[in-house]
């Protein structure tokens, strides 16, 4: 491999240690963070990975030590929620209890003999690196569900929580004046962080519209917590003078180079953009997301069963004790459905208790009930209505790394009977690209004509969760099965 | 909270200050990166947005989902192309230069 310049003649490393761990935790966010303390507070032995450098996962992302920010909470609501976990974190690693394996990217999962073996790249060398666990807890969390509009290739157009992600990591803005679009509650608060960090924000551009919610006042009632976060964003977006659109929707991005301005029309109930009603807003970047999609590929790659959410993605179906369908592979947090921080905390732990065979403590249970209801709630109110893909171009590129333009799916749908992503893949090479269709899943999905409710709404199968340097591939053994 | 714009920042609300600054090289240009910062933040900060083209249409690219997973922030770093810009971190005495096309990649997938 001549242009590969790690050694290719690096042993695999193996970290299994001494013991087998009971329990190897994927991801170090909320929910793999919570199970893992918990977990080894419970008496088990646990090996905690994740891809990235530093426990917290997409809520609790902080700067890095090295920029010695003096109030990382700052950017933080509830950041105590966190302090406490890590703090007990670093407090089982110094007893042995905790494996924590940051800048591992675990790449497969497969059985092995009534256990489990993780291969895993590991570090800027992509280092191979496998390890053996009695059970699996599967805690990888979200990305953001992107539905594509002319002009979102620009430089300048920035996912919403990619925006958060670099503002929180490392205290960079995408620009001076930042319109955030899209759908679904992150938006305020990554308008609201924008905000207080310096930017202009001179819209929040919400597809759905708030009175959705409306209906739904059971679900909210039972959330007061929920409703102070939403009444404090509101005030703050208010302070600094934020515009809050809803049933509108940017349905193009303008500039040569960058994005230099942004066209917004306003939404009939499914999203389809009202003719004449555009307007021009100036800015220098848009941050935009339409909700999050659950990152389920380990475990759909191990055959666990998922079911559709009201917010029109997948997510895995769970058992009250967080148990997927596969005996020995557990999972929670946004892997079982969208739902923020706090209910990844309170199922992370729900799944410890269960991983170590204790009842759990009832009041966890009935957190569990209340913030998935409200998740429920806010789903449904956010899920994209059909009329979306009226803004797209046939010149819009759909797949970003593929560069396949609207125009090229619709012919395959039209022209060659594609009736849902898959085909559409094979036929355009949409979702073909290094993404894996993470960005153009949802897209393409609603492209091809497939909506969720249909009997064949699956996630995206992906044979693998990153790319992984082909000498890893050849040392992997023979499939098992 | 009611101080003007001009006073907001990353880095007022945060406070402190970095540990070191250093410089990274950039296409030949020199850019200051505070230490702890990923490649895409030191551009970022610099006011790059764009640090590919893509393969097909030679379009200009960068930072896109932030967190690694939409592969749209490749760069080459120190000659070895295929960078997540958003994930590596930017150390002293870095190279970093705009990808042009596929970088030469040894992707498996
Ligand atoms: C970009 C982004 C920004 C967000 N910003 C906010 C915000 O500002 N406010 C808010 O309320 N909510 C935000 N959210 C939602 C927030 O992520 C969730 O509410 C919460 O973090 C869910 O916790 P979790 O533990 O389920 O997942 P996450 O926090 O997403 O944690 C998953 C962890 O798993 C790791 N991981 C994933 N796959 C692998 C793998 N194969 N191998 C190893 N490790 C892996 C990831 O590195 C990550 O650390 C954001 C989401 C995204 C995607
Ligand atoms: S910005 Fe998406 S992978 Fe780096």
């Amino acid at each position: 491999m001549p242009t590969s310049p790690s050694d290719p003649s690096s042993p695999e490393r193996a970290v299994s240690g001494p013991a087998v761990p009971d329990l190897a935790v994927v991801g170090a966010g909320p929910a793999g963070l919570a199970a893992a303390v918990t977990a080894a507070r419970l008496g088990l032995r646990v090996a905690l990975l994740d891809a990235g450098e530093r426990p917290g996962g997409q809520f609790y992302r902080r700067p890095a030590p090295g920029l010695g920010a003096e109030r990382p909470e700052a950017l933080h609501h509830q950041w105590a929620a966190f302090a406490t976990r890590e703090a007990a974190l670093r407090a089982h690693e110094s007893a042995g209890r905790i494996t924590y394996l940051p800048a591992h990217h675990v790449w497969t999962v497969v059985p092995d003999g009534g256990r489990w073996t993780l291969h895993a790249v590991a570090g800027p060398e992509e280092r191979s690196v496998t390890l053996r666990a009695s059970s699996v807890l599967l805690a990888t969390g979200a990305y953001e569900r992107q539905l594509p509009f002319p002009g979102w290739t620009l430089p300048g157009v920035v996912g919403a929580g990619g925006a958060q992600a670099m503002l929180k990591g490392g205290l960079v803005l995408p620009g001076k004046r930042v319109v955030v679009a899209g759908s679904g509650p992150l938006l305020l608060a990554v308008a609201g962080s924008l905000a207080a960090a310096g930017a202009t924000v001179p819209a929040v551009v919400e597809a759905a519209s708030y009175t959705a919610y409306a209906g739904r006042l059971p679900a909210l009632l039972r959330n007061p917590g929920k409703l102070a976060e939403g009444a404090a964003y509101g005030s703050a977006l208010l302070r600094h003078g934020v515009r809050l659109l809803t049933r509108h929707a940017v349905t193009e991005a303008h500039g040569r180079g960058r994005v230099e301005a942004v066209t917004v029309a306003r939404l009939d109930g499914d999203w389809r953009p009202l003719p004449g009603t555009g307007r021009r807003i100036p800015c220098d970047a848009v941050a935009v997301g339409h909700g999050l999609v659950p990152q389920l590929e380990l475990a759909t790659a191990l055959g666990c069963a998922t079911r559709p959410g009201a917010d029109g993605t997948v997510a895995l179906e769970l058992d009250a004790g967080q148990r997927t369908s596969v005996p020995g592979i557990w999972s929670a947090g946004e892997t079982g459905g969208i739902g923020g921080a706090e209910l990844a905390l309170t199922e992370g732990e729900l799944a410890a208790f269960s991983l170590a065979g204790r009842p759990a403590p009832a009041a966890l249970v009935r957190r569990r009930a209340r913030l998935r209801a409200f998740a429920g709630a806010m789903a449904a109110a956010h899920r994209p209505g059909e009329g979306w893909t009226g803004w797209l171009r046939e010149d819009t590129d759909v797949c970003r790394c593929e560069e396949v333009p609207a125009g090229r799916i619709r012919q395959a749908t039209r022209d060659l009977g594609a009736r849902d992503a898959r085909t559409v893949k094979l036929l355009t090479r949409a979702g073909m690209g290094w993404c894996q269709g993470r960005m153009c899943g949802p897209a393409v999905a609603a492209l091809a004509g497939e909506t969720s409710s249909a009997a064949g709404a699956a996630p995206d199968r992906r044979p693998l969760s990153c790319p992984v340097p082909l000498r890893h591939l050849a040392e992997l053994p023979q499939d098992p099965h | 909270m009611s101080r003007p714009t001009g006073d907001r920042s990353p880095r007022a609300l945060v406070g402190g200050a970095p540990r070191a600054t250093y410089v990274l090289r950039f296409d030949g240009r020199g850019l200051t990166a505070e230490s702890g910062q990923s490649i895409a933040a030191v551009l970022w900060n610099a006011g790059i947005l764009a640090w590919r083209t893509t393969r097909e249409g030679g379009a200009p690219r960068g930072a896109f989902c932030g967190i690694g997973s939409c592969y749209d922030c490749l760069v080459t770093v120190n000659g070895r192309p295929n960078q997540r810009a958003c994930l590596v971190p930017a150390r002293a005495g870095d190279t970093v230069t705009t990808q042009e096309g596929t970088g030469r990649a040894d992707l498996a997938v």
